[in-house]
């Protein structure tokens, strides 16, 4: 695809400034690029400060890094926010009933409409879920659902996050410091607010104790521990929840329920927020191996004694090969076409499809589907020959493995460089809380954004950084 | 709150108050090599021993000088108890306990940590040692001062209390085992100005001389200077001082079992057996054999608390 056809999120697909920049180009233009690149240092000090660092995996434990913050937000009007939301609440309504159907009567598969081998042979099915009623019947609490934009009102669906979605922390952290720095562009400006989101968490989990619990629900976060490259935003939740963030080291079971060492001695925990892997958690159930988990938390789960959020077996919602079948999966459990769109996807494990994506290599995206963070994938119009052949028999090899979708050409939104304003490409994940209580989502959410020139990257991992991101009042 | 949280805490402030005691040592040391009065090396080896690395800087050099005794105090990753290292453990110690102290007393660790990187990044000068201590030092008092006004008078600013005051006997103990000799009874006619030099080293490695002064006058001779470290209750360095602030904040702790606590009946027994007699008592038990004693029984106590409030199990 070609430069003419990408859209700029603020001056449009033909330079004329777009309705929500109105207000902040007038502020922008009256600025002084001195001032503002003294307020990008400025930034850059108050995260240090904060420690808003993330270790980087395969790095020593000294390493901190900081993900690079772009001081010019990303907007968004009130009224494409409203489209985008009945959306994703439609999404993660349908990814809930999923779940909810895939570890109960499986009706989807006797109704034809997903084949059963994407379930039984798929690895982040979870035997021990089958016939487990999570409390409230909510297996997804917390939900990142990835978008990336084509146009006006061009909006697809990336990738559902339905495991232990992070980069909640940055959006609300990316907030205050644009506060903090530009107070003026938040009065001239009606900016929703997202700084709710810390209580909102907490209300959710708690409206999701289980039946054992007596009194307050006690809710914790369980963190993989300091070097874990998301120990921050573990911390920051647990503190701003008033929470305590426990390791598995804090937990035993304790009358048939999961307690945690205090000084006074065990205190059972009502829901536990865990930011710790399917197979990490129970060393009893899953890998032997874990440290990180609690030994029989699984059995008291399936007893009741505790809600575990997200619930354990969410990663078949999430999974590649199955997002392929969302637009079906939307349909079948809500009754409604599906108001946001999925990317169109080759399914490698097809022979048709596999022969049409060898074929066409150098124009398509391939992931693995059980990948993250953008490791292991392969970008065809910017990889090298032999990257593509390596590809090629990585294809042949395992099919099952892999996914292809077309190049988009996302949208690009300003980032404050030397040379002024200059387009970069840019996602969205904004993040979505689930309980008996209803489905609420933050206005806004992650923006992150490629900082390389033309690149499509925007993983904090393979250098990308991150923007505020406005959704305004109407 | 969390036996591990318990347990970070205390040693977030422990850390804290080693840093700024092993700073206080080399100023110290700084300080009596500048008077030529002493074996510049043998006071080397005094601070050290201080400090208790002495073992730990001989595995690493052949001898002992000024230059290298500095660098390993200051700056030795291999010293877990240099001041950068103590810096970087207060650090490590606060990530773990995010959430139990205010982000004011956060801002002002990282902020103590960032700068002692910058500060002790290469080998620090001797013309520029006080004034890299003087910003260190700075900065610690600030993790101080936001404790004191940001933080609750809960369980939390209790356990880091008694990591702070635990450390401080500690230290103070030690630089009395060190100097003992020079503070016994026989030596007391003596009075060489060697040994006033001695004598005022001990008061400023414990920030005591300004204090002890106003108390004392000009009358500085080892009874008052042992009298005023061991016992004075005035004194914020002082054996005496920091048992009784061990015992307020192990009772604050152990308010809802009665003072039940093994913990808090080990310090009321410091304090009735040990600190509640005058002066004399203590040369008559032997200096030497009190303070080792004194050392043994702080041990005891840390290990007590730790398993009363579930530090590890």
């Amino acid at each position: 695809m070609t430069d003419t056809q990408i859209f700029d999120e603020m001056w449009g697909s033909d330079d004329s400034l777009r309705a929500p920049y109105q207000k902040f180009h007038d502020w922008f233009s009256a600025e002084d690029a001195a001032r503002l690149r003294a307020k990008q240092r400025e930034a850059e000090k108050l995260f240090r400060l904060t420690g808003i660092t993330f270790n980087v995996y395969g790095r020593s434990e000294a390493e901190e890094r900081l993900i690079p913050f772009d001081i010019i937000p990303r907007i968004i009007s009130g009224a494409e926010w409203l489209r985008l939301s009945r959306g994703i609440e439609q999404r993660v309504r349908a990814l809930n009933a999923f779940l909810a159907d895939i570890y109960g009567g499986q009706e989807i598969i006797k109704a034809g409409r997903l084949p059963a081998e994407m379930i039984a042979r798929n690895e982040a099915f979870l035997p021990h879920m089958i016939g487990v009623a999570p409390p409230g019947d909510v297996y997804t609490h917390i939900v990142g659902i990835d978008l990336v934009r084509t146009g006006p009102g061009e909006f697809y669906v990336l990738e559902d996050n339905a495991r232990t979605p992070s980069g909640v922390s940055y959006m609300l952290e990316n907030r205050e410091t644009m506060l903090q720095m530009f107070p003026e562009l938040f009065s001239q400006n009606r900016v929703q607010p997202v700084q709710t989101y810390p209580a909102d968490l907490h209300r959710s989990l708690g409206a999701c104790a289980p039946a054992a619990t007596t009194g307050d629900p006690v809710v914790a976060v369980l963190t993989p521990g300091i070097y874990n490259s998301a120990y921050f935003e573990h911390a920051f939740l647990a503190d701003q929840m008033g929470v305590e963030l426990v390791e598995g080291h804090d937990l035993r079971i304790v009358d048939g329920r999961v307690a945690m060492r205090t000084t006074r001695g065990y205190k059972p925990i009502d829901v536990l927020y865990r930011r710790v892997d399917d197979d990490f958690l129970d060393p009893l159930n899953f890998n032997p191996d874990s440290q990180l988990g609690v030994a029989g938390i699984m059995d008291v789960y399936r007893a009741g004694g505790i809600t575990i959020a997200n619930a354990p077996g969410t990663g078949i919602a999430d999974d590649k090969a199955i997002y392929s079948y969302m637009p079906e999966i939307v349909e079948f459990y809500t009754g409604e076409r599906p108001l946001l769109e999925n990317v169109p996807t080759w399914r490698c494990s097809e022979p048709e499809a596999l022969a049409y994506v060898l074929d066409n290599l150098s124009d398509l995206v391939v992931k693995e589907v059980h990948g993250s963070g953008g490791y292991g994938m392969l970008i065809g119009p910017t990889a090298t020959k032999k990257d593509l052949a390596e590809f090629r028999k990585k294809l042949k090899a395992r099919p099952g493995n892999y996914i292809a979708q077309p190049t988009l050409s996302l949208s690009t939104v300003p980032i404050f460089s030397r040379a002024g304003l200059t387009p970069r490409h840019v996602d969205l994940r904004p993040f979505v809380l689930v309980s008996p209580e209803g489905i609420r989502v933050t206005p806004g959410g992650l923006t992150r954004v490629a900082l390389k020139k033309g690149s499509l990257v925007v993983n904090s991992s393979q250098g990308g950084g991150t923007k505020d991101t406005w959704v305004l009042e109407e | 709150m969390l036996g591990k949280t318990a347990n970070g805490l205390f040693w977030m402030y422990r850390y804290l108050e080693r840093a700024e005691n092993t700073a206080r040592l080399i100023e110290a040391g700084q300080r009596i090599a500048l008077t030529r009065l002493g074996d510049s090396d043998a006071e080397w080896r005094s601070v050290l021993e201080s400090a208790a690395v002495l073992p730990g800087y001989l595995e690493q050099h052949d001898e002992l000088t000024k230059d290298a005794a500095i660098d390993y105090l200051l700056r030795s990753r291999d010293n877990a108890s240099s001041v950068m290292s103590c810096i970087a453990q207060a650090r490590q110690n606060a990530r773990l306990v995010r959430t139990a102290i205010t982000g004011e007393v956060w801002e002002a660790t990282n902020a103590a940590y960032m700068t002692a990187r910058d500060v002790l990044a290469r080998k620090v000068s001797e013309r520029d040692l006080p004034a890299a201590l003087g910003t260190i030092r700075q900065h610690t008092a600030l993790v101080r001062g936001m404790t004191h006004g940001t933080m609750l008078r809960n369980e939390i600013y209790d356990f880091a209390r008694i990591g702070t005051f635990l450390e401080r006997a500690d230290n103070t103990a030690r630089i009395l085992d060190v100097k003992y000799y020079v503070l016994l009874p026989s030596a007391r006619a003596v009075g060489t100005s060697l040994d006033n030099v001695q004598w005022e080293t001990i008061l400023r490695s414990v920030s005591a001389r300004g204090g002890f002064r106003m108390e004392y006058g000009g009358r500085a001779g080892p009874r008052e200077i042992t009298q005023f470290l061991i016992l004075d209750k005035r004194m914020p360095r002082s054996l005496a001082f920091c048992v009784s602030k061990l015992k307020d904040n192990l009772r604050y702790l152990g308010a809802g079992d009665n003072g039940t606590a093994p913990s808090l009946q080990k310090v009321n027994h410091i304090e009735r057996m040990y600190l509640s007699h005058d002066v004399e008592a203590i040369f008559d038990f032997g200096l030497h054999d009190f303070i080792q004693k004194m050392l043994d029984l702080m041990a005891d106590l840390s290990r007590q608390i730790e398993i009363d409030y579930r530090f590890y199990e």
